[in-house]
């Protein structure tokens, strides 16, 4: 019986010939993340272990990122305490405003994370850099502390699920849809503790940062990890980026899955996840008339050049409805300068969207563009829970980038056909 | 969290998918102190929770609780407001690692989350991974953990492993 790309990741990881799901392994992390929010708990766990040194300053980042630039002073001084931190533990990968970004945005593009490799971070959406064929999963602040101070952790192996995409994508429909659909086939608990592995035909046609979309929501399904394997298009992504060797891992014909799901896409139309879980979603065709008051494009979840191209393409010579607020986030300052050097930036600006600094501040109710009681908000980040984006009696609807710029333009959700012509 | 404990208190029942963002909504998340995140615990799901809620009352819930985002804050919200332990049909993956590691006690069992309402009078033995209904009179026994996790929790959470281990093999 053959292996897993995820088992054989793990395996190599935990310096075993081979592992099995169920297992409870220690594995050593090529890499460990924390973030404003996370950060200063894990600060304070890693102290109260008695630690004094980060197993490796070159492995250990530190990216504010949530409410930052800080929102208010508590903010601040959570800043300032991650700060200090990196400072006195000479962490060779702290991220300043300004030179920073979301961090999974920022962590593959500055070539931190490669195929093969394994990465934890205290942040849910870790589970990003699985598009690069590596392991890599959320964990709390205190598994961050011992990630930090031993360079290991202890993992419990996954089951795989293989997911399987066929047919041929139609026109406005991307990374983003396929994963909503697919959260909304098996649920926000479909993937429980599981691996999602994303195959087929259709994947391998998929843009890098369509890849990256569909791996940060497999912790909407619930997931541990999600991943892609490296082919040329990943190959090609790295090139620049990649400054050591790395190792690519391929699943065997014969891996075990606990459960194969093939899904064909051709007739598929955008999707959009209803208020208040990302698993209820509909085809563009049964969301009906839904008005809204703000759209936000950006975040780790579609905060990528890809993400702000087809926005732009969209808002072209068009305006933003005027009872509409429109807010772009970019992922990073490289995104951000590309919106620049492509005119992008002009585009938004004309068309009358806010265009923010990078930070992960509206997707989670932080700041720069939180929801009054009532307000319904359209957005590309990755949740729409109750309160997510500010008050409980606030909506969050969920949509890939082409949907949002679309209905940025008419003021309620609609498919970009209807305003491209 | 030490061997033989007995919990009691009284049931709060909630239903499915309980995330992250309402156990500790995002706007408070600046706090690490478990007493400033617990006057705020499930403040979007049941407003005034943390003020009605007694020491020692067990939270009850079914599948998935703890969904979402991996903040810590959410299981120290849940200390913090005196909350004992936390009995659900299933849980988030990160949720229930942060729960062992922070020595919040968790049990999975989904026949005794169907059998429970609010306002239940329940005990807990968590060295026997037992929850009995005092309400109903029934018994439930849940998923017992993994030799691994016992020991985390037998020492009170991670940062105790983790000094343990720091101290056997020379500082860093």
């Amino acid at each position: 019986m053959g292996h897993t790309i995820t088992e054989k990741i793990l395996a190599y990881h935990a310096g075993r010939e081979e592992v099995r799901p169920g297992e409870l392994v220690n594995v050593k992390v090529d890499l460990a993340m924390a973030n404003d929010i996370t950060a200063p708990l894990a600060i304070e766990a890693f102290r109260s272990m008695g630690a004094e040194r980060v197993f490796d300053p070159a492995k250990v980042v530190m990216v504010p990122d949530h409410f930052t630039p800080a929102r208010d002073m508590a903010a601040a001084r959570n800043c300032a305490l991650m700060r200090e931190f990196a400072r006195e533990q000479r962490l060779e990968n702290y991220y300043e405003i300004g030179r920073a970004g979301i961090e999974h945005v920022l962590l593959p593009e500055e070539g931190l994370v490669l195929p093969g490799e394994l990465v934890v971070g205290a942040d849910s959406h870790t589970c990003t850099y699985g598009a690069l064929g590596a392991f890599s999963t959320g964990v709390g602040s205190s598994d961050l502390a011992m990630a930090m101070a031993l360079g290991e952790i202890w993992l419990r192996i996954p089951e795989s699920m293989l997911f399987t995409y066929e047919g041929e994508l139609p026109p406005w429909v991307g990374g983003k849809d396929l994963i909503l659909h697919t959260i909304g086939r098996i649920g926000v608990d479909g993937a429980l503790y599981r691996a999602m592995e994303f195959r087929g035909p259709v994947v391998e046609e998929l843009s890098m940062d369509s890849r990256f979309a569909m791996a940060n929501m497999a912790v909407e399904a619930g997931a541990k990890n999600g991943i892609f394997h490296v082919d040329a298009k990943t190959r090609s992504w790295l090139e620049g980026r990649a400054r050591r060797h790395y190792r690519e891992f391929t699943s065997d014909a014969d891996a075990s899955y606990v459960e194969k799901i093939t899904m064909e896409v051709s007739g598929m139309e955008p999707q959009v996840a209803f208020p208040h879980l990302p698993s209820n979603v509909k085809p563009l065709s049964g969301v009906g008339e839904v008005e809204i008051d703000q759209v936000v494009i950006g975040s780790c979840t579609n905060g990528r050049p890809e993400d702000m191209e087809i926005a732009a393409r969209i808002l072209e010579g068009r305006r933003v409805h005027p009872r509409v607020r429109a807010i772009v986030f970019p992922g990073s300052r490289a995104v951000l300068l590309e919106m620049v050097r492509r005119g992008w930036m002009e585009t938004f600006l004309e068309a009358g969207a806010a265009v923010s600094t990078p930070t992960c501040g509206p997707c989670l109710g932080g700041h720069m563009g939180v929801l009054a009681e009532g307000e319904r908000a359209l957005s590309t980040t990755n949740r729409n829970f109750v309160g997510r984006m500010g008050h409980t009696e606030s909506e969050v609807y969920l949509c890939g980038p082409a949907v949002a710029a679309a209905s940025a333009v008419t003021g309620r959700i609609t498919h970009p056909e209807e305003v491209m012509g | 969290m030490t061997g033989g404990m007995i919990l009691e208190g009284k049931a709060w029942r909630y239903g499915k998918n309980v995330d992250t963002d309402v156990i500790i909504p995002a706007r408070y998340l600046s706090a690490t102190a478990p007493e400033d995140l617990g006057a705020h615990c499930l403040e979007d799901l049941d407003p005034g929770f943390a003020r009605r809620v007694r020491p020692g009352d067990i939270i009850v819930a079914e599948e998935n609780f703890g969904s979402g985002s991996s903040r810590e804050h959410a299981p120290l919200a849940i200390k913090g407001c005196g909350v004992s332990c936390v009995v659900a049909s299933s849980f988030a993956r990160i949720f229930y690692r942060n729960a062992i590691n922070v020595g919040l006690p968790i049990l999975e069992c989904p026949e005794a989350v169907r059998d429970i309402s609010t306002g239940d009078d329940l005990r807990v033995d968590l060295a026997a991974g037992t929850i009995e209904n005092l309400s109903t009179g029934k018994m439930f026994h849940a998923e017992p953990f993994p030799d691994f996790m016992r020991e985390i929790i037998s020492l009170g959470g991670l940062a105790e492993y983790v000094r343990r281990r720091l101290q056997a093999g020379g500082s860093r």
